[in-house]
């Protein structure tokens, strides 16, 4: 075992805390810290310009291939590069649904002419991408797709209906991959194609969802007779749902140390708010901290682990099974204590009607880290399952 | 960065959990528990002729194998997992530990030599009657004495105290107090008639002893180090011991993850087995997440005491490593261990079944070297104070 970074490595580190240091300022300055989950309907057009800013200097999709416009950084630069990226305080990436699902997508299964199309504008920032897979039906049970698409002989496209639902960005975003159902009398994981869906056209609506913060990030999208073109199905139909999954190991929690840079920033600004007002000598209060702050070492130390300990199968390793149940629990409860740190003075909200302060947002948006993504309650059936061999419930 | 066993540290642990899946068994482990030493000699001996484990991480220059923490670690985590009887902790973990930071080259020659040997067990006692991981804990007094020393008070919670062959006392001055005073002696007990008493305690698998010291004299070339100022390394070994000692707490709740796990798979009730419903999944899961986090806790603390023994960047990490590792493994052991014997159902509360000695080990290694609040007062100190 050995935990240090090579020389080369903390040279890079230099590198890019120095490109951040010396561009995040003037116009981009008010985004630092901003835009994160729970914050992600804040200053868009000039994240827009920021996620610009980072493709001038190459900081964009770091982890792809150079044949592709990344840099094709090793697993440690990539780390080195997310958790500096945190460090600085820079703002929620704009672009991360494409540079981190889209795009390797359609490296590891498009074809040549969706890679040339699709590809260059996530690298530049100009391209948005959003995600179409969740519906009203099909939340934790995903493969419950009825979205539907036909394929027009005559028009020579896919015709799409029906519904997605919980799309972050989507009235943001320039395209949008969706899994729909090609064969209508499949069920499940067959039968699904996977979809790259340009959202500007007569067929789609964008309605946002108020969230439990009086904010909305997500977004139902509606399909009424939405065209997609031939070649803009992700392999065969009948392949999406082997695509739409084919992703889920690839990531190997690069970027987690990155996720988890942004939440020592949360934890240090409940410190400096319990050192103020005093709750800091509150010995309940004193536990809470110091068990988060511990908690989160641990965090720091699974993605080590997860980023060494490669099975080279695509397979993933205990550690890496326990990740999102980890991280979910634990910044629930970081949003819990960050208002009750604060006493009966977190209760008062910013300004009328409902402006939230920074740490009422956290409190509230972090209700949806333990649903989103794989339910506390999927993610433990997954743990049992693949991590245990223990036995699924039997069928309905 | 590689933050993974190498092949042959791999290795070691293999060969680890190969040989006590052989000599540890429950029937092994009940006997020993029943022993008034509390652990079979025969066996002992074994691991030090055959296993040469008492030596892991004993400089070669003094005799040993001159390997480091992660490998002891990796040992201790069998050793958990397997509850073994033997006085390797309280030797090894403890003893040596104390005797690499606070003994002279020479008394290192004399007592690692014989430890490495086989022929001499150690440990230490630190803590009086009340027990506890601050200085304020030792309560046991030492005054000099013509060339010498005289030891007075008592020191308690002595891991394998009435076995072991050199017991290392830690002691602070008459009249002194906090981390002011402290003085560490080494005090071989063939020599000296030493008051000493079995601690019948819960857990039977790890005998203690308290002393008791009336006027009790030592030579003066029975100090270890410098007099009055051994707190600093006192603690650094505290440290280091408690690390190892996670290392054993995640390997005991590793194993009931196993134990529970299997047993539910065999278990059928309403038809099925049991562990097909999802209110046994999600416990087993929620098992898994806590042996998961613990062991990258205990890893990661075992390179920073690699760093803090031999030098390196991570030292300065040690006492923060130590407490982290130490607060999620003994938290982590006793919930694993509960829930272990939820799922066993009827059995889990039996003597026959082995659940109950894990559930007794969880909690007698939770209060020894600062429980899981202690250790986050003490992580709350440095982030708030």
């Amino acid at each position: 075992m050995k935990l240090s970074f090579s020389p080369e490595d903390e040279k890079f580190r230099e590198e890019i805390a120095g490109w951040l240091k010396a561009n995040l300022t003037g116009e981009f300055e008010k985004l630092k810290f901003r835009g994160g989950p729970g914050d992600e309907h804040t200053y868009p057009d000039e994240r827009v310009k920021w996620e610009q800013k980072l493709a001038e200097g190459k900081w964009t999709c770091v982890g792809w291939p150079k044949e592709y416009g990344g840099r094709g950084l090793s697993i440690e630069q990539q780390v080195i590069f997310f958790e500096e990226y945190a460090r600085a305080g820079a703002p929620g990436r704009m672009g991360h649904i494409g540079e981190g699902l889209a795009g390797p997508t359609i490296i590891a299964f498009g074809s040549e002419h969706q890679k040339q199309k699709y590809l260059p504008g996530i690298v530049a920032g100009t391209e948005l991408w959003c995600q179409g897979y969740s519906e009203p039906g099909a939340g934790s049970d995903l493969a419950n797709v009825k979205t539907k698409a036909r394929f027009d002989e005559a028009k020579g496209k896919w015709i799409l209906n029906g519904q997605k639902v919980w799309t972050s960005l989507a009235h943001e975003s320039h395209y949008c991959f969706v899994i729909a159902r090609t064969d209508p009398e499949s069920k499940a994981h067959k039968g699904l194609g996977f979809f790259l869906v340009k959202m500007d056209q007569p067929g789609i609506t964008v309605r946002p969802i108020e969230q439990i913060t009086g904010t909305s990030e997500f977004n139902e999208v509606f399909f009424d007779d939405a065209e997609c073109d031939a070649e803009d199905i992700v392999g065969e139909p009948g392949d999406g749902w082997k695509v739409a999954m084919g992703l889920l190991g690839y990531e190997r929690g690069v970027s987690t140390l990155g996720q988890q840079m942004a939440f020592q920033n949360e934890l240090d600004e409940v410190v400096k708010v319990a050192k103020e007002n005093g709750a800091a000598k509150d010995p309940v209060i004193r536990q809470r901290i110091a068990d988060l702050y511990l908690r989160l070492k641990i965090m720091r130390y699974n993605s080590m682990r997860m980023l060494s300990d490669d099975a080279g199968d695509g397979s993933l390793q205990k550690e890496a099974l326990i990740y999102k149940l980890y991280w979910a629990t634990w910044h629930r409860e970081l949003g819990e204590l960050a208002v009750d740190v604060q006493g009966e003075m977190g209760q008062v909200i910013a300004a009328e009607p409902y402006e939230l302060t920074r740490l009422q947002s956290l409190y509230l948006f972090v209700r949806s880290d333990t649903i989103y993504g794989g339910t506390n309650q999927v993610q433990r059936n997954i743990i049992a399952e693949r991590g245990l061999g223990m036995p699924k419930e039997p069928k309905w | 960065m590689d933050f993974v066993f190498t092949e042959e540290q791999q290795m070691i642990r293999d060969t680890a959990e190969s040989f006590l899946a052989e000599v540890s068994t429950s029937e092994a482990v009940r006997k020993a528990m029943a022993s008034d030493t509390g652990f079979d000699e025969a066996l002992w001996q074994q691991i030090c002729a055959e296993m040469y484990w008492q030596a892991i991480h004993i400089p070669e220059e003094f005799g040993g194998m001159g390997l480091g923490y992660v490998e002891l670690v990796a040992m201790m985590e069998q050793m958990g997992r397997y509850l073994l009887c033997a006085p390797f902790y309280s030797t090894v973990c403890l003893g040596v530990n104390t005797l690499l930071l606070a003994a002279s080259d020479e008394q290192k020659a004399e007592y690692l030599a014989a430890i490495c040997e086989g022929s001499l067990t150690a440990t230490l006692a630190y803590c009086g009657a009340r027990g506890g991981r601050t200085a304020d804990a030792i309560t046991a007094t030492w005054r000099e004495d013509g060339d010498g020393f005289v030891l007075n008070g008592d020191s308690s919670f002595v891991v394998d105290g009435m076995t072991a062959g050199l017991i290392l006392v830690a002691a602070r001055g008459e009249g002194s107090s906090g981390e002011e005073g402290i003085s560490l002696f080494a005090v071989p007990v063939d020599s000296s008639g030493l008051e000493r008493k079995a601690q019948p305690m819960l857990d039977q698998t790890r005998k203690m002893a308290s002393l008791s010291f009336n006027n009790f004299k030592l030579s003066a070339a029975s100090l270890l180090g410098e007099s009055g100022k051994a707190w600093p390394v006192l603690d650094k070994v505290l440290d280091l011991a408690s690390i190892a000692l996670a290392a054993e707490q995640m390997g005991g709740s590793q194993q009931l993850l196993d134990s529970t796990v299997e047993y539910t798979k065999e278990r059928v009730q309403f038809n099925r087995p049991i562990a097909s419903f999802q209110s046994i999944k999600h416990k087993a899961a929620d098992m898994m997440l806590r042996v998961e986090a613990a062991r990258s806790a205990v890893y990661y603390a075992a390179c920073v005491a690699d760093e803090a023994l031999q030098g390196g960047g991570l030292a300065d990490e040690l006492s923060e490593a130590a407490s982290i590792a130490k607060a999620y493994c003994s938290d982590a052991y006793f919930k694993n261990a509960g829930e272990s014997i939820q799922m066993h159902g009827g059995v889990g509360f039996t003597w026959e079944y082995d659940v109950h000695l894990y559930f007794k080990r969880a909690k007698g290694s939770e209060h020894m070297l600062g429980n899981a609040a202690f250790h986050r007062e003490r992580l709350a100190g440095v982030i708030l104070d």
